[in-house]
């Protein structure tokens, strides 16, 4: 579904990404781990389309998608989850939730998904009417989330869902994460908990100052004494 | 009675809008409104229309302007200069229209190379824009330089002011409860995060400013045909400081705000007239007083709603699905 060939992008005379390649097939989870600077959020923001490369094709759905802005990303099916949350702080949980579906126009799929969302995150429906500003760390994140899905993407982006927040909400936003995958969603997720990340995903990539140096199935990284001594604590 | 008002309540918005009009027209007629008083309304009308339109810019989509007085100048001397050539309603007519486009057409070959620029940089480059057309106009010789141009006919009476000042209001607040509206607000929320929703943000932030212009260019027609002269130091930077004070104070993100700011500004200016000497320092430290204790303005983001008026006695009673 998402295929990336040789992406390079420079901030000035910084070069952040050397050359990464990467596939997401239709239905997976891919997680993307590395450490601080590794530029995991680099990537996506490039796919995404916030970022230009300076080299490199992002082919979504056999389309070369390299020159388009990120407003036709996201009208084609793209759908990106900023990292530390970035919700409309003064705007309603509702208006927030509203401006995922932005670029859409048919009201009934519109409320149809908003009905979804609040099932997968029935806090967002109680607090609908509260500034989205007021709401806690890990409700915020929910609602990032299912603004994201508003655009009702083929493909969502999650940049370090799990940033800041206790490590029971880690657990439940991970579990949300994989019923949206079940759902049909396929997702990229960018994480620096290696080992929540490893758990849920079908494959992975470990990015290390700008370039790949691994990758394989969510299992077999798990079990990589290399994964273990830099990422998992052992 | 109370059957009379529900079947009103749809029309109110309107209702309210006919009455201050009437009113103040029958004042005027009567004679009770002096010319005085009359200039001081043109001021707050004219006020009203440069700081709703300012907060669009500045408020609502959060990119710090500095370059109002700029355009309104633009209306100003496209208005004058008509004016003088051809003094009939007609001319003033089309003066609105030209001017109105022209601030317009600028703000927008303006905005779209500075609206890149964030903050500080923005404030700064729009600054340097309203201060070259300053410059422009004290330079050029059709609009008589630094002398400015006197004895405009005076075409602008209560009917233009309150027409454009209401529907300014109008279209400013129209604006913002559409989807574009939304657009501009998120982008001032989070800019990231209104890219990453698909909104594009260059194109909103120019489309408020360019809406923006276009009404501080309506607000220098009115103003040309209202006080017979014309200089471009009026214009300064201190004219925009001017506007921007009446959006802070009223509320970055409040039209109701705006408009109340401009009344009270106005009416303290009116009553400080008479203590000429220590009338900047009064007016100034009030400025001060009210940051203090009202830091985020006087409405903050808030609009004055009519609820405040349905508690008296069910005179203004709810709309259908309205809480």
């Amino acid at each position: 579904m998402l295929e990336i060939k040789n992406l390079h992008v420079y901030f000035g005379v910084i070069h952040a990404l050397k050359g990464i390649s990467l596939t997401v097939n239709d239905g997976e989870i891919v997680t993307l781990i590395g450490a601080n600077g590794a530029g995991k959020t680099t990537t996506l923001r490039t796919i995404s389309g916030l970022e230009k490369p300076a080299d490199g094709e992002i082919i979504l759905n056999g389309k070369d998608i390299t020159h388009t802005s990120a407003q036709e990303r996201v009208k084609m099916g793209v759908s990106h989850v900023p990292e530390g949350r970035r919700v409309f702080p003064d705007m309603t949980v509702l208006e927030n939730l509203e401006l995922g579906a932005y670029l859409r126009k048919d009201k009934e799929g519109i409320a149809k998904d908003l009905e979804t969302v609040y099932e997968h995150f029935p806090i967002l429906y109680d607090r609908k009417k509260q500034a989205a500003g007021t709401l806690s760390g890990g409700e915020q994140q929910m609602l990032a989330i299912g603004r994201a899905l508003m655009s009702r993407p083929k493909i969502l982006f999650l940049d370090e869902p799990s940033m800041g927040l206790a490590p029971l909400l880690v657990q439940e936003i991970f579990r949300i994460i994989k019923n949206i995958n079940s759902a049909g969603t396929t997702i990229l997720l960018v994480e620096q908990n290696a080992s929540m990340a490893l758990q849920i995903a079908d494959r992975a990539y470990v990015l290390e100052t700008g370039s790949i140096v691994l990758s394989g199935t969510g299992s077999e990284l798990m079990k990589s004494d290399e994964i273990k001594k830099a990422y998992l604590g052992g | 009675m109370k059957n009379l008002t529900q079947k009103l309540a749809p029309w109110r918005k309107w209702l309210f809008i006919i009455i201050t009009f009437v009113l103040v027209q029958l004042l005027v007629q009567v004679g009770i409104i002096n010319d005085y008083l009359q200039a001081t309304i043109a001021t707050i009308c004219i006020n009203i229309i440069l700081a709703v339109s300012l907060n669009l810019i500045t408020g609502f989509t959060g990119q710090f302007s500095l370059g109002h007085a700029g355009f309104m100048s633009i209306g100003a001397y496209v208005c004058g200069l008509t004016l003088l050539r051809m003094p009939t309603i007609w001319g003033y007519l089309a003066s609105i229209v030209m001017g109105a486009l022209l601030a317009a057409v600028v703000g927008f070959v303006v905005g779209l190379p500075t609206l890149r620029l964030r903050g500080d940089y923005l404030a700064i480059a729009t600054l340097g824009m309203s201060e070259i057309i300053r410059i422009i106009f004290i330079n050029l010789e059709i609009t008589n330089g630094a002398a400015g141009l006197s004895g405009i006919p005076r075409f602008t009476n209560w009917v233009f002011l309150y027409i454009f000042t209401v529907g300014t209001v109008l279209l400013i607040s129209n604006f913002l409860k559409s989807t574009h509206g939304r657009a501009c607000i998120s982008i001032r929320e989070d800019e990231i995060a209104a890219e990453a929703m698909g909104i594009n943000s260059t194109r909103y932030k120019v489309t408020a400013f360019t809406i923006g212009s276009l009404c501080a260019g309506i607000a220098g027609v009115l103003y040309a045909a209202y006080f017979y002269y014309l200089n471009p130091n009026t214009f300064g930077f201190l004219k925009s400081i001017d506007v921007l004070v009446i959006v802070v104070l009223g509320g970055m993100g409040s039209l109701s705000g705006s408009v109340l700011a401009a009344i009270l500004l106005a009416i303290i200016s009116t009553i400080l007239q008479d203590f000429s000497d220590l009338r900047m320092i009064i007016y100034a430290l009030l400025l001060v007083i009210i940051m203090i204790f009202r830091p985020q303005g006087l409405m903050g983001s808030k609009e004055i709603s009519m609820k405040v008026f349905r508690n008296l006695g069910g005179l203004w009673p709810a709309r259908k699905g309205e809480k």
